[in-house]
């Protein structure tokens, strides 16, 4: 087996989830290249280059790759795809959007968001927001796969793969990036923390919701919220964690003002320990945590807090 | 200018999805279905760029079996001028969907095609991007703000880090996400008024597109459970206990 994973990076540095996707590779095969395309890019795949346990890094350093944009990269993977039994990307909106492009260009039925593999050929992945487990065996010769990062440990680094330059710049011509508003924070990315504090609708507002903050850097903690919490515009959208937002799995993941609708549960299920705080003792998320705690939230958090800043360990 | 909006049936997304005894899939015999909510928001921005003048007709296209004619009658109730069914059953994967799509398109000539970011009930999210690459169009994938200025179509896109705008040489494939809009509710007097509307209906044979499916499903399960643990009662007890027994602090 020869596997093409596809690096997402932001050309100066690589994204943690490469490393998930790298572990999922390593179930497939020993003969392992990874794809760093971009533009001025060094720095992306200098750092790939250090993951353990892979063959190759391929760099593709191109303008028209700057942005990552799909009508220019899928045609990349297309051609390189030929030396390969599976292309792997990340389950990210980086990968979301790519690799289904390069899979219809390629006429193979991707496979979208593993959670695991059986075999070479057969991959284990959620549908229906997480409450059915498909088993499905691929006929195409070709294996395109996202892989849900969660389900996999990330791969360490200490390795000293070569760096080959590929050429790759295709511009399609077809669209242009035109800028980004991100969301800037200090606390530790959503689907990489240990603890994540996360809000709904009960937070009631954006002002309230910096109390979760304080709690969460008292905790060392990310910040996530439900659909609710974001449409009402208490925090920005990249803080929604469920079906359709992200999907998280922390050593601990405290709700507070989660009602547990079965598409947030979708994003927050495999998290390690589940704390629920609500007052509404009915609450479905009680029914997935291992400690809830009935309570008003307005009187909950500053006790915690206060708990918390009183003996902090 | 057309616009092209394919709409998927599945499972109401407020039902808890069955799986069934023999592992074979998820129970489907007598369980509510509706229009995949993303598919409404497709529906709904179309319209309102009809509303805006910017587009002329709205088309919605359904693949799947004759009951898909229901999500269809949603469609045009909600304000679609006409529709088409791709008679198929079961519904093919994403790929076969996309390249009977892509054959549609050819047809209708639309400027742009709107999908759902993703059907909630396969969680595919592929076929929008499928299409836009079967067809070398441009993609705006995850869109939660969309104009159409001339022949360039801007779009804010939801991405990990936060929120990301691409201009798109039309005509251009878009998927949108939930924050796009607030789909409307059809009246009842626009739910009679679709039952008048056309509704063409094609089978992938006519359209010459081979549907047969790359992946087998081995078996579908249960997802392993999660027990309900225990209660705390207080500040002190719930860190106490996230410190010492769950050592997660
Ligand atoms: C297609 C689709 C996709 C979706 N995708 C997602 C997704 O990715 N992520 C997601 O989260 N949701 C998603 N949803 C929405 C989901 O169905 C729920 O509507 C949403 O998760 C509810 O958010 P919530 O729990 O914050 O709000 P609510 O359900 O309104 O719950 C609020 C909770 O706060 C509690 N509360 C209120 N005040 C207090 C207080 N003072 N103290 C303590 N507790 C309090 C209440 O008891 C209640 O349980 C999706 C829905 C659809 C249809
Ligand atoms: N059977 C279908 N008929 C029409 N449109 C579909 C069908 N399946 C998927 N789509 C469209 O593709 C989007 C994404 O679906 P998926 O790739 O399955 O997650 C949906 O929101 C629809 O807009």
């Amino acid at each position: 087996m020869s596997i093409l994973v596809i690096g997402e990076h932001d050309n100066a540095a690589l994204r943690p989830s490469t490393l998930n996707v790298v572990t999922a590779a390593k179930a497939l095969g020993s003969d392992i290249d990874v794809l760093i395309a971009g533009s001025d890019c060094r720095g992306a795949a200098d750092e790939a280059a250090t993951i353990a346990g892979i063959t190759r890094v391929l760099k593709a350093d191109d303008a028209a790759l700057l942005d990552g944009l799909a009508e220019n990269m899928a045609p990349l993977v297309k051609s390189l795809a030929g030396n390969y039994s599976h292309v792997l990307a990340p389950a990210t909106t980086y990968g979301k959007n790519l690799l289904p492009r390069a899979a219809a260009i390629l006429d193979v039925q991707q496979i979208s968001d593993i959670s695991g593999i059986e075999s070479e050929d057969t991959f284990v992945r959620p549908i229906y927001a997480g409450n059915a487990m498909a088993t499905v065996r691929s006929n195409d010769a070709l294996k395109l796969i996202t892989v849900r990062t969660t389900s996999f440990e990330a791969s360490e680094f200490g390795g000293g793969a070569p760096v080959e330059d590929i050429s790759g710049g295709i511009n399609a011509q077809l669209s242009t990036f035109a800028g980004e508003e991100l969301t800037r924070s200090e606390r530790p990315e959503l689907t990489t923390a240990d603890i994540i504090v996360s809000g709904g609708r009960g937070m009631q507002s954006s002002e309230n919701f910096s109390m979760l903050e304080t709690l969460a850097d008292k905790l060392g903690a990310a910040v996530g919220a439900s659909r609710a919490a974001v449409d009402a515009g208490y925090v920005p959208n990249d803080y929604q964690v469920g079906q359709t937002g992200k999907v998280v799995a922390p050593n601990v993941y405290i709700a507070v003002g989660i009602s547990g609708a079965i598409q947030h549960l979708a994003g927050m299920k495999d998290s390690k320990i589940i704390v629920a705080i609500n007052k509404d003792e009915e609450a479905p998320i009680f029914q997935v945590a291992d400690y809830g705690w009935v309570a008003d939230l307005f009187e909950a958090i500053p006790q915690l807090e206060a708990t918390l800043g009183s003996n902090a360990s | 200018m057309k616009v092209l909006v394919p709409i998927k049936r599945v499972i109401d997304a407020n039902i808890k999805v069955r799986v069934k005894a023999d592992n074979s899939g998820v129970e489907l015999n007598n369980v509510k279905m509706a229009m995949n909510p993303f598919c409404e928001i497709a529906v709904e921005e179309a319209i309102r760029m009809r509303e805006a003048g910017t587009a002329d007709e709205v088309i919605v296209v359904a693949v799947g079996p004759s009951q898909s004619q229901e999500t269809l009658r949603t469609g045009l109730a909600m304000g679609a001028d006409r529709a088409i069914l791709i008679e198929t059953d079961p519904i093919p994967e994403p790929l076969a969907i996309a390249k009977l799509l892509k054959a549609v398109a050819e047809k209708e000539d639309p400027g742009i095609i709107i999908l759902g970011k993703q059907a909630i009930d396969g969680d595919n999210n592929q076929t929008g991007q499928m299409l836009a690459g079967l067809l070398n169009w441009s993609i705006g994938s995850f869109v939660s703000k969309l104009s159409v200025e001339g022949p360039t179509v801007k779009v804010t896109r939801e991405v990990d880090g936060g929120l990301e705008n691409i201009e798109l040489v039309a005509p251009a494939v878009i998927t949108v996400d939930l924050r796009l809009n607030e789909p409307r509710y059809a009246s009842l007097p626009n739910i009679m008024k679709a039952k008048k509307k056309p509704l063409d209906t094609h089978t992938p044979e006519e359209l010459g597109i081979d549907v047969s499916p790359r992946l087998e499903v081995l078996r579908v399960l249960e997802p392993p459970g999660r027990a309900a643990g225990i209660r705390v009662n207080s500040a002190d007890e719930l860190v106490e206990k996230l410190r010492n027994e769950a050592k997660v602090i």
